[in-house]
């Protein structure tokens, strides 16, 4: 049973990191009508932006936490700014093309520097060692993980659909040009949106970079099981990104413990399933 | 919404005679080449890619779909050849076969499967159906995982045309290439090519017309994915190696570099992209990642200023179609 708890555990790590890559995807789809491609490779830009903030300015994980995010969020609005704003009104698949191509870019010049080999980034002292829970041991970096980025998650959805900022913001999602009329700068929106996404993928790469260990291809194949967990969930709902991020972590997880031969592949297999039986997704709402 | 290709010259006799004028030049070309000293292998690995980008492109250009996933056409009939020639032990000629068919059989699943969504999901359920092929070859023994199938025999195609030889393997290729070109050449001008374009234009009125447009997208695809695996098939003979390289996700998106660097739903155009990217890979094999880098920038500049490629540049500069 305690592997069982573990695998759990571990599922419910990768959940959240589904979860908020996910989401920041779906808020970007809202606003841009992008596919951002290069969400995986911003990811790992946030687990390296702490690695550098601790190794060469020796500012710690709790400054990192919050300080990798906006960095490379900033660095995400200076790409959306030069580069995907010339995308508008052209066929969705030229952003999905226009990332990729920036995702190669990014990975490749880290792969440069740092070869394919993972970096260590310590656990800070006060989230180190462990709790026994009477069924399981609990370690407490794991968990906080799953707590923050649960409580990330609450927030970014109850940003979007409870603030007056989120309003105008699906509102521009629905209407762009009435929007504008209204006197809100939108194309100011648009960009702040994907610096939001951006900072909430670059927030989960700090978040595994004392787990997974800091490697410039971490986000490469971790991108194409969040895009499967897009198709699962559909990118309609901001509840439903992170129900099914959580949801299809966890039973990555259950797998990795009954059939571990499956446990890189369920989730794609989940997918054709899906497809199968609700084309539309399981949130239902098409694009 | 601007399509993904803009044809804007419409389709003539006359554009139909500038692109069997042009067909011509390039056969001419690709059969003078062993008599010019220019390495054969490297033409000949390009020939597979061109053919490989050109069934990418009937879905993308013609269909407006976008496959992320076309590596597994790739990759599939690769591991089929080759098991089929190194332990079944056949001739070249039912290896060949053997690749297109489960090529052609992974088409009519994957299809069925990813034809249920369009656009954007499109791109990315093709690109998780290979990742999930991707690891499932990985896992089985037939594949030899990391080390891939290596050391493939080349034989006697039809029992008579040593494909160890490099010539005659040169012909062979160059004789599988113009097929597979002319079929997708003959699909594109034919009824159903024609119907392809309504769909990729409109697909609300195509279906307004009675067309059954799912039908016509998944046929698409098979006859895409199997020419893609026909393509899979030559490369073996000339890498005499399949490896998980050629199901990775970097081959798909190697596939639309090529496609989107030569022009995306022109002729001519995977071919001349296919040509460019091999070379450059060629030349830069030093440099490392870096390759990575400018196959990256390459995409960020093809999208943003030169959406058109080489060949969709030069034809809208004459104002013909390529």
């Amino acid at each position: 049973m305690q592997a069982l708890y573990a695998q759990l555990l571990v599922g419910l790590i990768n959940g959240s990191f589904y979860a908020l890559l996910s989401l920041g995807l779906a808020v970007i789809f809202g606003m841009l009508n992008i596919i951002n491609f290069a969400h995986g490779a911003l990811y790992m830009m946030g687990a390296f932006c702490a690695y550098f903030l601790l190794n060469i300015a020796g500012i710690g994980y709790w400054p990192a936490l919050i300080v990798a995010p906006i960095l490379v969020g900033i660095f995400g609005m200076i790409l959306e700014r030069t580069m995907l704003q010339w995308l508008a009104g052209l066929d969705h698949l030229y952003g999905l093309l226009l990332t990729f191509g920036m995702a190669l870019i990014i990975q490749g010049v880290f792969q440069n520097y740092f070869g394919s080999s993972g970096l260590p980034y310590a656990i800070p002292d006060q989230l180190k060692g462990g709790m026994n829970l009477g069924f399981m041991f609990l370690p407490i970096y794991r968990g906080w993980v799953v707590v923050f980025s649960l409580i990330v998650c609450i927030g970014t959805w109850y940003l979007i659909e409870r603030t007056r900022l989120g309003a105008n913001l699906r509102a521009a999602t629905e209407n762009p040009t009435l929007v504008r009329a209204f006197g809100i700068n939108v194309p100011r929106m648009i960009t702040l949106t994907y610096g939001l996404g951006v900072g909430l993928a670059a927030l989960a790469g700090v978040l595994s970079a004392p787990i997974n260990q800091v490697r410039p291809l971490m986000g490469a194949d971790l991108i194409i099981v969040v895009f499967a967990v897009v198709v699962i969930g559909g990118m309609g709902s901001i509840m439903g990104s992170i129900i099914t991020g959580f949801a299809l972590g966890v039973i990555e997880g259950l797998t990795k413990y009954f059939y571990p031969e499956a446990s890189n592949t369920v989730v794609f297999v989940l997918m054709v399933l899906v497809l199968l039986v609700k084309p539309s997704g399981l949130t239902g709402r098409t694009t | 919404m601007t399509a993904m290709t803009d044809a804007t010259v419409p389709v003539t006799t006359r554009t139909l005679r500038d692109e069997i004028i042009a067909f011509a030049v390039m056969a001419a070309l690709l059969v003078i080449v062993p008599f010019t000293g220019i390495y054969p292998y490297f033409v000949m690995q390009a020939l597979c890619f061109a053919l490989l980008a050109c069934a990418f492109n009937l879905l993308i250009g013609y269909g407006g779909l976008l496959s992320f996933g076309h590596a597994m056409f790739l990759g599939t009939a690769g591991y089929v050849t080759a098991h089929a020639l190194k332990v079944w032990g056949v001739s070249p000629e039912f290896g060949i076969l053997a690749g297109i068919i489960a090529a052609a059989g992974l088409g009519v699943i994957t299809g069925l499967i990813a034809i249920r969504r369009q656009g954007i999901y499109f791109a990315m359920i093709t690109l998780a159906l290979s990742q999930l092929l991707y690891f499932i070859y990985l896992q089985t023994p037939f594949t030899h995982g990391e080390d891939g199938i290596q050391g493939i025999p080349q034989g006697y195609l039809f029992g008579i045309f040593n494909l160890g030889n490099p010539t005659i393997l040169y012909y062979v290729i160059l004789a599988g290439f113009l097929f597979g070109f002319l079929v997708i050449f003959r699909t594109i001008n034919s009824p159903f090519g024609e119907v392809l374009k309504a769909i990729r234009e409109n697909e609300p009125r195509a279906i307004s017309l009675g067309y059954k447009t799912d039908q016509y997208k998944l046929l698409a695809y098979i006859l895409s994915g199997t020419l893609a695996g026909f393509a899979g098939a030559l490369k073996v003979f000339v890498a005499q190696n399949a490896s998980l390289t050629d199901v990775h996700w970097s081959m798909s998106g190697e596939i639309v570099l090529m496609t989107l660097v030569g022009g995306l739903g022109t002729v001519f155009g995977p071919v001349v992209g296919a040509f460019v990217i091999i070379a450059m890979q060629q030349y830069l094999a030093g440099f490392g990642q870096w390759v990575t880098v400018i196959q990256g920038v390459i995409f960020v500049v093809c999208v943003l200023t030169f959406r058109r490629g080489v060949i969709g540049e030069i034809a809208h500069y004459f104002r013909r179609s390529l």
